[in-house]
């Protein structure tokens, strides 16, 4: 535990680094606009595959949902900042905690089903959500919301990046997460192990959800107008691509993947014919040569931080 | 003191009727053997015992931690009932290491509470090490500490065996069931095995239920014997009596 806590200070100094210093380079405009766009891009990627990671990777809940999650944190957020004038921090507590709510609610189906079911579940969830957010006059129908402030800024992207990570690996080194993986491994024996599969299974929705919520907050607060077709089914088969190309149940895996993409995404902009095939290509040529993803399950050692179990107390 | 009992036991999938009529009582502390020949019933039993199928008519009742019947049995809550099993085809988490797998016996032995474990909070630590050093214990008396940090589906199948052994004592249960402990095991293995199914009755104060074909296991471990054929109960006895019996010769023993 002492070893733990000396090397979660110096875990806890590098990140305030990182803050700080990206913090300045803005500051003296050294990181341009162009590239702040991304940075934001890059971010909310990177929360959504990891809280995706959670549900699909670790818990094995194959989810072609999660874009819906990000659609009810951005409406949330839009509506009350935008509408209501709520300031940011109430748009994305209630985006988080709307979201989750919907986490229990898809959470359930997935007591009784498996795989492709499951699948096709979550995919008619996203559809309904989607549906609901174009019948609905309020918000703007099938035009989309205009005139949301522009609240998400470096120290908001990067402290919810940051708690999303946190959160989700220490869930993951903790018995909770361990009885996730054994769903996921063999739910007839975790269930013979005294795990509650039903629990466990909604619990990953709800925090997975949890987070795509503030990813969708930080999307509407950044990009001014939010539409239900941006969250529709082909953004969930994004996010879980990052997932699959990084690397299932690799948090770093996610992260790197996420950064990869959103880039390769990004430069190819420029050539819009060409985007898709190369995209596919890369895709094609990482399942072909690394199955498992960039990162397999591994992970890189700063994630690794942790826990007693993982070798801390055999050290000591 | 009867720690299980079963009446009238009947389980059918549609028109197979795999398990049927069967009674019996098991006095705590005991190694009981359940023999009889493929197809007999004996791992659909265990799944009635587990709560993994519901009774199709009459009742088991466990008196362990507490009283509890059939009606109230959930694969989940059998652990807390203080009832654990391994299983004939061998169900370990695969891409999970030794360690993690015997730390899935323990979850319910855990104390803190979700939020403590998001947050790191002091009682994580204190819990987490607790659990550590018990599973450690355990897999050291197993000889497995070498291989703790292995996965656990590049272990040999003896050893994968063993570790799911530990893995359901790490649930601290009162009663273990066993579904051929010794199968795909070499003759030194299951030697090995029967001294440390004793060494774990007495250690553990456990009552231990084995489904095995293996019978020099069977005789040197077992106090009682219950033989099952096409579903029901064909006899019950010591392994003299077992091994003397002309029903048991005939269904069982003399087929092969
Ligand atoms: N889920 C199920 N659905 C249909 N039939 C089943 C099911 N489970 C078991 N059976 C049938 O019940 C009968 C008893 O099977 P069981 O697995 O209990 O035998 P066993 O005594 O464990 O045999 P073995 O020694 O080969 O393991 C068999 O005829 C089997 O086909
Ligand atoms: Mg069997």
């Amino acid at each position: 535990m002492k070893i733990g806590t000396k090397k979660n200070m110096l875990t806890f100094g590098l990140v305030l680094a990182i803050y700080l210093v990206v913090q300045l380079l803005l500051n003296m405009g050294i990181l341009d606009s162009y590239i702040e766009i991304n940075m934001v891009i890059i971010g909310i990627n990177i929360i959504l595959a990891v809280s995706l990671n959670l549900i699909t990777g670790f818990t094995g809940q194959f989810s072609l949902g999660h874009a819906a999650f990000m659609s009810i944190g951005a409406y949330t957020s839009g509506i009350l900042t935008a509408k209501l004038g709520q300031p940011f921090i109430v748009g994305v507590i209630a985006a988080a905690l709307t979201a989750s709510m919907a986490g229990v609610i898809i959470g359930i189906p997935t007591l009784r089903l498996k795989g492709d079911y499951l699948a096709i579940a979550t995919l008619g969830f996203g559809e309904i959500v989607r549906i609901i957010g174009l019948n609905n006059d309020y918000i703007g129908g099938a035009i989309g919301l205009n005139d949301i402030p522009q609240y998400t800024n470096w120290t908001w992207l990067y402290f919810s990046v940051v708690l999303t990570i946190f959160i989700i690996s220490n869930f993951i080194k903790s018995y909770h997460g361990r009885a996730c993986i054994a769903i996921r491994e063999d739910e007839i024996a975790a269930e013979a192990m005294g795990v509650n599969t039903a629990y466990y299974k909604t619990l990953a929705f709800v925090i997975g959800a949890f987070f795509a919520g503030i990813a969708g907050a930080l999307h509407a607060n950044y990009f001014y107008f939010i539409k239900p077709d941006s969250f529709g089914f082909m953004k969930s088969i994004d996010i879980l691509v990052i997932v699959v190309f990084g690397g299932l149940g690799s948090i770093t895996g996610s992260v790197v993947g996420a950064v990869a993409l959103s880039i390769l995404s990004t430069l190819l902009q420029g050539i819009p014919e060409l985007r898709m095939v190369i995209y596919a290509v890369v895709l094609f040529l990482i399942m072909v040569y690394r199955p498992q993803g960039l990162m397999g399950d591994r992970e890189l050692k700063l994630f690794k931080k942790v826990g007693v179990v993982n070798g801390n107390a055999s050290s000591k | 003191m009867e720690m299980l009992v079963v009446n009238n036991l009947h389980k059918s999938f549609g028109g197979v009727k795999a398990v049927t009529n069967i009674n019996m009582k098991i006095e705590e502390g005991q190694i009981v053997g359940l023999i009889g020949p493929n197809g007999a019933g004996k791992t659909t039993f265990f799944n009635l015992l587990t709560g993994i199928y519901s009774p199709s008519s009459g009742e088991i009742v466990y008196r362990l931690k507490q009283e509890v019947s059939s009606c109230s049995f959930k694969p989940d809550k059998m652990v807390k009932y203080g009832v654990s099993r391994t299983f004939q085809n061998i169900r370990l988490f695969k891409e999970m290491t030794v360690l993690e797998n015997v730390l899935i016996g323990y979850h319910n032995n855990f104390k803190y509470n979700l939020f403590t474990s998001l947050f790191r909070l002091p009682s994580y630590y204190k819990d987490e090490e607790n659990a550590y050093e018990e599973v450690i214990q355990l897999l050291k008396r197993f000889n497995l500490y070498d291989k703790k940090d292995h996965l656990a589906k590049s272990l040999p199948y003896g050893e994968q065996r063993k570790v799911e052994i530990c893995r359901a004592l790490a649930s601290k249960p009162k009663l273990l069931l066993l579904d051929e402990p010794a199968a795909g095991m070499n003759p030194q293995e299951t030697k090995e095995l029967t001294q440390l199914i004793k060494w774990i009755r007495d250690e553990y104060d456990l009552t231990i239920i084995l489904i095995e074909h293996d019978m020099s296991l069977v005789m040197e471990l077992c106090e009682n014997i219950f033989v099952f054929n096409h579903g029901t109960l064909l006899a019950k006895g010591t392994p003299k009596e077992i091994q003397h019996d002309p029903r048991v010769i005939k269904a069982y023993l003399g087929g092969e």
